[in-house]
């Protein structure tokens, strides 16, 4: 039983160098390159054919977010900007995709993958903290060039120092700002993590309740229903918390690049 | 749950995808949304404009209606005024006439009466000339008692 849990852990690995840090996962960029490749199919397709007309039932779909997007944005930024609204949508499509891989029954993919000779996989990019840590660092930089293209690198560099308590109390705004800057990436990307990755170990355990079972046991005839009410409800319960997620990792962008851009 | 350079490429793809979504993706949509309402916006705004002239056209038609109908109850007064005075006239200049005609044979009667009551005095008075003459057989000088037979003839006369 800790064999199946522990293995199903282990990602599918390509060593690049000696260094621990040399080394790729492959099942995240895969997965999450797959995510891409299905957003950007879907999204572009629908903006080159989208039309001012009468659109079709899945470029309303579309629209439905964009404009739900786009109202989120409007009404947290005020200004105007062409990167926000775009990167906010993209999050949420690309977190909400990779979130759904969680949705497919949790042996289903491994196993497929195990029997074509793949020893680990897997299949949840956002449930490896290499994923949610590079996007939240994108959004870091994002904010730091936020904040030099609305203060100019002067005004940009004088905040550190000056707000909030004034120029007076220098060194524990300084503190206080790299603390602040520090811990947005760190809380952003280890709740995402910290989510998908409880999420999918609870789907391990579920999937664990009938592992090795046999049908002369009378466990099993116990133990099976048991698994697919725990699989229901948790599957339903995840659907929320997968959109859930996506949708507050591109609300806390918005909120972060917004105030990048304010003076205080 | 080691990090390595996995995030590295996590990173890179994620700015990838926004790039592409920023450039290709986003402007069409929302160019596309945009567009829509602005048609929403003025096929309602000509919708109303339409409402506004059915309004005022109706106005106007009643208007004109009413007008019409005025015109034609004051022809008809008019009519009916005119269709009157012609029957007054008619009237009195039946009346006129006839009064004009009984007068005139009214005049007729009283120039015959006295024509004929002159012819009579005339031949009264011959006739008491006459008489005279032969009562007291002598003539009496017409001439010179011409006012006294005047007057005897005029007194017979009434």
């Amino acid at each position: 039983m800790t064999d199946y849990i522990a293995h199903h852990l282990v990602h599918l690995k390509w060593k690049l160098g000696e260094h621990p840090f040399m080394t790729v996962h492959i099942d995240s960029v895969f997965f999450k390159f797959l995510a891409a490749f299905v957003f950007l199919f879907v999204f572009l397709r629908v903006a080159r054919k989208s039309t001012s007309g009468v659109p079709g039932k899945l470029q309303c779909a579309i629209e439905m977010i964009v404009e739900f997007v786009d109202g989120l944005v409007k009404e947290t930024f005020h200004g105007h900007s062409k990167l926000i609204a775009p990167l906010a949508i993209t999050i949420f499509g690309l977190v909400f995709l990779m979130n759904f891989m969680d949705m497919v029954p949790v042996d289903w993919l491994p196993a497929s993958a195990h029997a074509a000779g793949i020893e680990y996989l897997r299949v949840v990019p956002t449930a490896d903290i290499n994923t949610t840590i590079g996007m939240a660092l994108c959004v870091f930089l994002l904010i730091q060039y936020f904040g030099i293209k609305h203060k100019g690198v002067g005004g940009f560099f004088k905040e550190f120092v000056t707000a909030p308590f004034g120029p007076k109390g220098a060194p524990a705004n300084l503190l206080l700002r790299l603390i602040e800057e520090a811990v947005r990436p760190l809380s952003l990307s280890l709740r995402l993590f910290g989510n998908l990755y409880a999420g999918e170990l609870i789907f391990i355990l579920i999937a664990v309740m009938t592992l090795g079972a046999t049908m002369d046991a009378l466990s099993t005839y116990i133990m099976a229903p048991m698994q697919f009410i725990a699989g229901f409800v948790w599957t339903a319960f995840h659907i929320l918390v997968i959109t859930l997620q996506a949708f507050i990792f591109m609300m806390l962008t918005i909120v972060y690049l917004s105030m990048a851009a304010e003076h205080h | 749950m080691n990090i390595n350079v996995t995030l590295v490429i996590q990173g890179l793809a994620f700015f990838a995808v926004a790039w592409l979504v920023m450039k290709f993706g986003w402007p069409h949509i929302i160019g596309a949304i945009e567009e829509r309402q602005k048609k929403i916006a003025d096929g309602l705004a000509a919708a109303e404009e339409g409402k506004r002239a059915l309004a005022s056209a109706s106005t106007q038609q009643d208007q004109v209606l009413r007008e019409a109908r005025a015109e034609a109850s004051n022809i008809r007064d008019r009519a009916e005024k005119e269709y009157g005075q012609i029957v007054e006239k008619a009237k009195s200049d039946a009346v006129a006439e006839g009064n004009r005609q009984k007068a005139a044979a009214v005049a007729e009667i009283e120039t015959e009466t006295h024509r004929a009551r002159e012819v009579l005095r005339n031949q009264v008075a011959e006739l008491a000339v006459k008489g005279a003459e032969k009562l007291i057989r002598k003539e009496i000088d017409a001439a010179a008692h011409k006012a006294l037979l005047d007057d005897l003839i005029a007194e017979i006369a009434r």
